[in-house]
């Protein structure tokens, strides 16, 4: 199991890259291990405003189907539309070629209020 | 891979694959009247791919394929939240007496008379059960009852103008068809955690009420089969609210006869007759979610349902001029479905109305009709006594069964469980609650539902009901103890199961990812 440190996260097992203000957001390395083998991403289209906390989109496993929660507030600038046609990337790659959105913050400073590696780690274990 | 694909193939072939160029299952003898051409409007495609073949081979095709089948005519199905109990033969046979199953749908109300009483007494007989006002038998199914109800929810409160209630709780524990069902009336679903004891936590619940909450959707017992120890509580902090609180009654087996809903608060509610009233289930026959509701809702249920109109003394001895006066008035309000003739002598009269401020149709004509007369002669067959007896054994069951199993698979919440209770396929390392499942079925058992509620990881939900034995119940708990046994000294044996079935374990991923939905697509297997 990967912990990321270079991203933060959230109790609902979503991750967020900081770049000045612009947030690349995917689910972690435990989400995708729990959900098994990933089948269809679900995503919002651009332009779509969300607030933090607010479901943005769906992924779906052969297990179940799960909401995918925004952990920041903003405007969706960007979609990973190459999840559409190989939604198996959230497994391979969770942090990286599997993310989900791009979100332009409103409020950056949320991102402060974000889990670290070590935080969402001592979560996870204690589930 | 063409092992797989062989393996497929052996198990029966497609129709396709038995058809011979201008075979046919029937002759259709030479035409006695002048022929016409077919207008040109009306294309006669000839490039259909239908296969040609002699009605023996169809009928032998068919029949191969039907004993493959696994249903509960043949082995345990211990399908959790689903009560797959026992189906019994005289519901079909009361179900297919030429007045029921010939009756047509548009006969006129006095020609049907018997029909619509059936009806009639099904609404009582539910009312009596559950403690509802009233009941309509429209909805086809369990989840277009939740529909129903949400939309009767959302109808009473835009009446009273009241339209900034646009939020509907849900607690985790609950049934995962509710958040699509409140979704699609429009409003929006927010999730309420469970506490340690896996009742609904009220200390979130009473943060989250407000005056944006339209009402609360509840599974009672709830989807880890426990009985929801707080339910009047989260009722009242609901109705405090101005809330209203919408019922689940998926798991109703466990209450019959011990909980009438309307007495904990309960407004809005749907029965699954294809799980607690023993008719088929989906593939087996048409569902039918027949909704009830408590004076407050009541008169926005779907229509049309069935009311008795009453000879109430000798001293009426026209009868008829009277039913003749009470349908004129429902007609007048535009209640009443039936404009034909009136009957000649009757000391009751069954006649189809819609209540006063019905949300309408939701299904053609009066429901699943096969599926109610079914329910009905169950709840006859049964009695009052009976049905209560029904509960008593779907719990005791239950119990028995998580007490046989409950050292060797671990259950998350350690209280006495109602209908059925979650376990976890933890048993080994590397074994998957997915491998238990596939295993289970080289035992002859089919599955219990797994990977469900989500709050549980790896969940096994057990629902044996009523209608197993104690042999049966031991034999189930047997096997599922031997594999617990086989996770540890040969994990591979679950890993690569079935190996008994008819086909071996699918690549249900490849199947989710590239689904192949017509015949000739097979051929790029």
């Amino acid at each position: 199991m990967t912990y990321d440190p270079e991203v933060k996260y959230q109790k609902s097992h979503e991750w967020a890259r900081k770049d000045g203000t612009l947030f690349t957001v995917g689910i972690s390395d435990y989400a995708q291990d729990s959900l098994g083998d990933v089948v269809f991403v679900e995503l919002p289209v651009t332009g779509k405003v969300v607030k933090k906390g607010d479901a943005f989109g769906v992924v779906e496993s052969v297990k179940a189907a799960s909401d995918v929660y925004a952990p920041l507030s903003g405007t969706i600038v960007e979609v990973n539309s190459k999840l559409k046609d190989d939604p198996s990337l959230v497994n391979k790659e969770p942090f990286g070629a599997g993310w989900f959105v791009k979100i332009q913050a409103s409020n950056p400073s949320e991102y402060e209020e974000l889990l670290s590696a070590t935080e969402y780690e001592a979560f996870v274990k204690g589930l | 891979m063409t092992t797989r694909k062989h393996r497929i193939r052996t198990v029966e072939p497609f129709i396709w694959e038995l058809s011979a160029p201008g075979r046919v299952g029937a002759s259709v003898p030479e035409p006695d009247v002048p022929e016409y051409p077919l207008p040109e409007e009306i294309p006669l495609r000839r490039d259909l791919p239908l296969p040609e073949v002699s009605e023996l081979e169809v009928v032998r095709h068919f029949t191969r394929l039907s004993r493959l089948n696994y249903s509960i005519d043949t082995h345990m199905y211990p399908l959790g939240s689903c009560t797959m109990k026992y189906n019994p033969k005289v519901n079909d046979l009361a179900a297919s007496l030429p007045g029921f199953s010939e009756a047509h749908p548009l006969l006129p109300e006095d020609l049907c008379q018997g029909s619509l009483e059936l009806l009639y007494r099904l609404q009582t007989a539910i009312e009596t059960l559950t403690g509802f006002h009233s009941v309509s038998l429209q909805p086809a199914a369990g989840a277009q009852g939740e529909l129903t109800g949400v939309l009767m929810i959302r109808a009473f409160h835009q009446d009273r103008g009241d339209t900034k209630r646009t939020r509907i709780l849900i607690p985790d524990s609950a049934h995962g068809t509710n958040p699509a069902s409140v979704s699609m009336a429009g409003f929006t679903a927010e999730q309420i955690p469970s506490d340690k004891r896996g009742n609904v936590d009220l200390a979130v619940l009473r943060e989250r009420c407000d005056d944006t909450v339209a009402g609360l959707m509840i599974t009672n017992p709830n989807t880890l089969g426990l009985f929801e120890e707080h339910i009047e509580e989260v009722t009242s902090i609901v109705h405090r609210a101005g809330g209203l609180v919408y019922g689940d009654g998926a798991n109703f087996n466990a209450l019959l006869g011990y909980l009438k809903p309307a007495d904990v608060g309960i407004d809005v509610m749907h029965f699954n007759l294809h799980k607690t009233f023993s008719t088929p289930h989906g593939g087996g026959g048409p569902g039918a979610g027949p909704v009830g509701a408590g004076a407050l809702l009541a008169p926005y249920l779907p229509g049309p349902v069935v009311r008795r109109l009453e000879q109430r003394s000798q001293e009426q001895p026209n009868f008829r001029e009277q039913v003749e006066k009470q349908k004129e008035s429902l007609h007048r309000t535009g209640h009443s479905v039936d404009r034909t003739g009136l009957p000649e002598v009757y000391s009751e009269y069954f006649t189809l109305v819609y209540p006063e401020k019905s949300i309408g149709r939701v299904k053609a004509f009066y429901g699943n009709f096969g599926i109610l007369v079914r329910a009905f002669t169950y709840i006859l067959q049964m009695g009052g006594d009976g049905l209560r007896s029904v509960a008593e054994h779907a719990v005791l069951n239950a119990n028995y069964l998580k007490h046989l199993i409950e050292k060797t698979y671990r259950i998350p919440y350690e209280r006495p469980c109602m209908h059925e209770f979650v376990a976890t396929g933890e048993v080994a390392p590397g074994i998957h609650t997915m491998d238990i499942a596939k295993r289970l079925l080289d035992y002859g058992f089919h599955p219990p539902t797994v990977y469900f509620p989500l709050i549980v990881k790896e969940a096994l939900m057990i629902e044996p009901t009523e209608t197993e034995s104690r042999q049966t119940l031991e034999a189930f708990a047997e096997a599922l103890l031997q594999i617990a046994q086989e996770a540890v000294t040969s994990p591979d044996l679950l890993h690569e199961a079935p190996h008994d079935t008819p086909v071996g374990r699918l690549d249900e991923v490849r199947a989710a990812r590239e689904p192949i939905l017509n015949r000739r697509q097979t051929e790029k297997l």
